[in-house]
């Protein structure tokens, strides 16, 4: 099977987006009838700088 | 004047959400100042520097939320601070609730993802945008005071994951028909596009659109794509597959001058283009190699729009734009001379400089083309003067003037006490996440300044541009209409509207 490239498939098939970060981004996306989770970020391991990279390492 | 500090543990919002409920909390009776916003370091920092000093600001972590009130009377501050959940719950009830907390979870749910926008604070952004483009995932990335050096290193990650990195500091793209981030709603079209700035990428759609073609894709590339340090990797990656893309018919670039190395890289991937180029270089001074030949250059987002669609727009003489002309210079004072621009977008002030100075007019700026004509302080205009509002020192905790117009209504006012002052020029962004009333915002302003200037016989001419299109959000014909009627002289660009100004200028 042909590999999918990735830039390619954005422009040429129907948007699917995660949205991190401001919620407005996000429903903008829907409000125009694309497809769109929105996350509830918050900064990870309590923005605990160590942690996070601990965490990265885990990963 | 008394100040009341609370910190609520555990509680994390947006900053665009946190701003509306700071805006609430600042009109509340009695209060002077407010600040809501997360213990990030950067934020801790800013309190500092306006001297709130406390010692649990010490220990609050970043997911912990800073509410601070000044007050008439430390009464009125205790009760704020002790009602302050009322404040937070009015503005969450129109928050959905999502219970996905991190982009793992975004990806289990939407494995058939495309696209990762990402607008969280800047000192966490370069980790979920390296996690992204680990996942294979494209990334619109917003936030901005991300480092040059994570930049280099995600784009060159995105590079060999064959991915696009739009960002970091990318204010709009619109990929598919779908506007993402502050976009217009335009017609899609033969006309694809690139670029780093954000409301240059704005204006030239909708020109585009109002000479009656259409955008297939617009594409942000972030700041400072263009400059040597980065060398233009997402717009290349940008370029390849718009001259790929079967809806694209012709591909523009609307930039600031790029690096002097990047720039001959550039023109090397316009002349390898399988199809017809166009590129705009705001402010560029010397002659690009290869203009003319292997693509064309305009001078301004509407030579560019022009060129892309084969349509003469905005900046076309019409008899209105005359006798407007002649009315507003027998209206003004013989001591008002001056020229003020106050801009919401960044790409404006930069454009309106350029076209002043090919008229041989020395403006002023906190964001200058040339150094010698820096403002010795943003908030003090000499000359003539055109004023980025959207520069970090204007927006460092405090919402853009794309979203909230207070502080671009108060300086309107404060230009207006100046009797030199004869043309105050403003631009007003339409389309999705912009503020949903841009005019109403100013023109309670704009009636003070011009009354001001009438008490002293004058009168202040107020020249903006609206950058939209009749699909936005806003309402377009709405927002002219009420411009007019408060004598404000409207143009469909900020070149055609920063050229009548020059007209004015002219005795």
């Amino acid at each position: 099977m042909e590999e999918r490239d990735p830039i390619q498939s954005l422009l040429t098939e129907p948007l699917v987006a995660i949205n991190l970060g401001l919620a407005g981004f996000g429903e903008a996306i829907q409000d125009q009838e694309a497809e769109v989770v929105l996350v509830d970020w918050s900064p990870p391991a309590g923005g605990d700088k160590e942690l996070m990279d601990l965490l990265d390492q885990l990963l | 004047m008394a100040t009341s500090l609370r910190i609520k543990k555990n509680q994390y919002y947006d900053s665009v959400f946190l701003m509306g409920v700071n805006k609430r909390l600042s009109e509340s009776e009695g209060v002077s100042q407010s600040m809501v916003v997360m213990a990030s370091e950067a934020n801790k920092q800013m309190l500092a520097d306006l001297g709130i000093q406390d010692p649990r600001l010490q220990t609050a972590q970043p997911n912990d939320l800073i509410v601070v009130v000044s007050a008439d009377s430390q009464k009125i501050a205790d009760q704020l601070l002790e009602q302050f959940d009322q404040f937070l719950e009015v503005s969450a009830a129109s928050k959905g609730q999502s219970s996905l907390h991190t982009l793992q979870d975004g990806l289990e749910s939407k494995p058939n993802a495309n696209l990762t926008v990402i607008s969280v604070p800047g000192e966490y952004a370069a980790r979920e945008a390296r996690l992204a483009v680990e996942k294979g995932l494209n990334v619109f990335l917003f936030s901005n005071n991300v480092s040059l050096d994570d930049e280099i290193v995600i784009k060159r990650l995105a590079k060999d994951r064959g991915v696009l990195v739009m960002g970091p500091d990318c204010g709009t793209s619109i990929i598919n028909g779908v506007g993402i981030g502050f976009a217009n709603r335009v017609r899609r079209g033969p006309v694809g596009v690139v670029g780093p700035s954000g409301t240059g990428l704005q204006e030239f759609t909708c020109l585009v659109h109002h000479l009656g073609s259409g955008i297939s894709h617009a594409i942000g590339t972030g700041s400072r794509d263009l400059s040597d340090a980065v060398g233009g990797v997402t717009t290349l990656a940008a370029l390849q597959v718009l001259d790929k893309d079967p809806m694209t018919e012709i591909i523009a670039v609307i930039s600031k001058p790029p690096g002097r190395k990047t720039l001959p890289v550039l023109t090397t991937a316009f002349a390898s283009c399988t199809k017809p180029v166009v590129a705009c270089f705001l402010g560029i001074r010397e002659d690009v190699s290869g203009a003319g030949e292997t693509f064309r250059l305009g001078r301004t987002i509407d030579e560019a729009a022009s060129m892309a669609t084969g349509k003469q727009g905005a900046l076309a003489e019409n008899i209105e734009a005359q006798n407007l002309l002649a009315k507003a210079r027998s209206s003004r004072h013989p001591k008002q001379q001056y020229l003020r621009g106050l801009f919401a977008g960044g790409t404006f002030c930069y454009q309106s400089q350029q076209i002043l100075q090919s008229h041989n007019t020395q403006v002023y700026s906190n964001s200058p083309l040339d150094d010698r004509f820096a403002l010795q302080h943003p908030d003090r205009s000499q000359k003539h003067t055109l004023v980025d509002m959207g520069d970090d020192f204007y927006t460092r905790g405090r919402p853009h003037p794309m979203i909230d117009g207070s502080q671009r209504a108060r300086r309107i006012i404060a230009e207006a006490e100046d009797p030199n002052v004869a043309i105050i020029l403003l631009d007003f962004i339409l389309g999705y996440n912009s503020s949903m009333d841009p005019v109403n915002d100013l023109l309670p302003a704009i009636h003070v300044a011009q009354q001001k200037a009438e008490s002293r016989g004058g009168k202040i001419t107020f020249v903006a541009s609206i950058t939209g299109t009749e699909l936005d959000p806003q309402g377009y014909k709405t927002q002219i209409m009420a411009l007019q009627a408060a004598d404000v002289i409207t143009f469909q660009s900020n070149a055609a509207a920063t050229e009548f100004c020059v007209k004015l200028l002219e005795n």
